[in-house]
């Protein structure tokens, strides 16, 4: 999984790196987990547009000079993966947390989506 | 490696193949143990003149779980990583693709590394370890008299 390569789509955009995600829902929300090992706060870049949920890091490895790799399994620096969120997210009120090279996206519902439980009538 | 024992084969063919494997493992590369491409944590390797460098992208652990080991030119990164899966069943997995459970990652070093020279740094996810190459081993000019 960590190896699936975005193809650049139009040309504009750098191969990126697919990261493993796990995408877990409960009664008020979402929480989504991504793996982007390398990536500091400052490199990740996170965004909302209309319903598309963005996740974009940059890998900074400290390298000393001279390094001549002889094996390489993450090829690309970059990571990248977009997620459509359904209306009932409330993407204001995303909070975002990196630690040790794994993001934790919390993706409340919105007060209008939050469970209700639906009266049965028989009539 | 297991299907490996299905298919009887020629052992001299066999010593051909060790040997060869043996021979790539000597320019770091972890191959003679397979390539773990997928696998966790993904391993970089690189050389300078003056040491080997690995890079294991291995997010979410805590650094004082990790366990790595040189034995006979034989590095080991071993550890576990837990599940954030919640085993509660009012909640929906929608995606789980993330590596949970116990991992061990073996590469073989080159013969000049001096394992009482490691550096080892978790930052971001990513174990770094520099191990020195022995003095003996540094290229040098030789003074002609």
């Amino acid at each position: 999984m960590t190896n699936g390569v975005n193809k650049p789509d139009n040309g504009r955009r750098e191969a990126a790196v697919l990261p493993p995600v796990d995408v877990i829902e409960d009664a008020t929300g979402i929480t989504l987990y991504a793996d982007l090992p390398g990536v500091g706060k400052e490199q990740l870049n996170l965004r909302v547009e209309a319903d598309t949920l963005t996740i974009e890091g940059e890998v900074a490895l400290n390298a000393p000079e001279g390094l001549q790799p002889s094996h390489a399994e993450v090829q690309v620096p970059r990571y990248r993966r977009v997620f459509a969120l359904s209306k009932e997210l409330d993407p204001e009120k995303i909070v975002a947390e990196l630690n040790h090279g794994v993001l934790k996206l919390r993706i409340p519902k919105a007060e209008h989506a939050q469970p209700r439980k639906v009266q049965i009538r028989v009539s | 490696m297991i299907y490996r024992s299905l298919f009887p084969r020629d052992i001299f063919a066999e010593f051909d193949r060790l040997q060869r494997d043996l021979q790539q493992a000597y320019d770091t590369s972890p191959s003679i143990r397979g390539f773990g491409r997928g696998g966790y944590p993904a391993l970089n390797v690189g050389g300078t003149a003056q040491s080997v460098e690995i890079y294991a992208f291995a997010p979410g652990l805590d650094p004082a779980k990790i366990d790595v080991n040189i034995d006979r030119g034989v590095l080991t990164i071993e550890g576990q990583r837990e599940s954030v899966l919640p085993a509660d069943e009012k909640v929906a997995v929608h995606i789980s693709e993330r590596f949970s459970g116990r991992f061990r990652r073996v590469v073989s070093l080159p013969d000049d590394i001096d394992p009482n020279a490691v550096n080892a740094e978790y930052r971001d996810g990513v174990l770094h370890l520099s191990i020195r190459r022995r003095e003996s081993a540094l290229p040098r000019r030789i003074e002609i008299k």
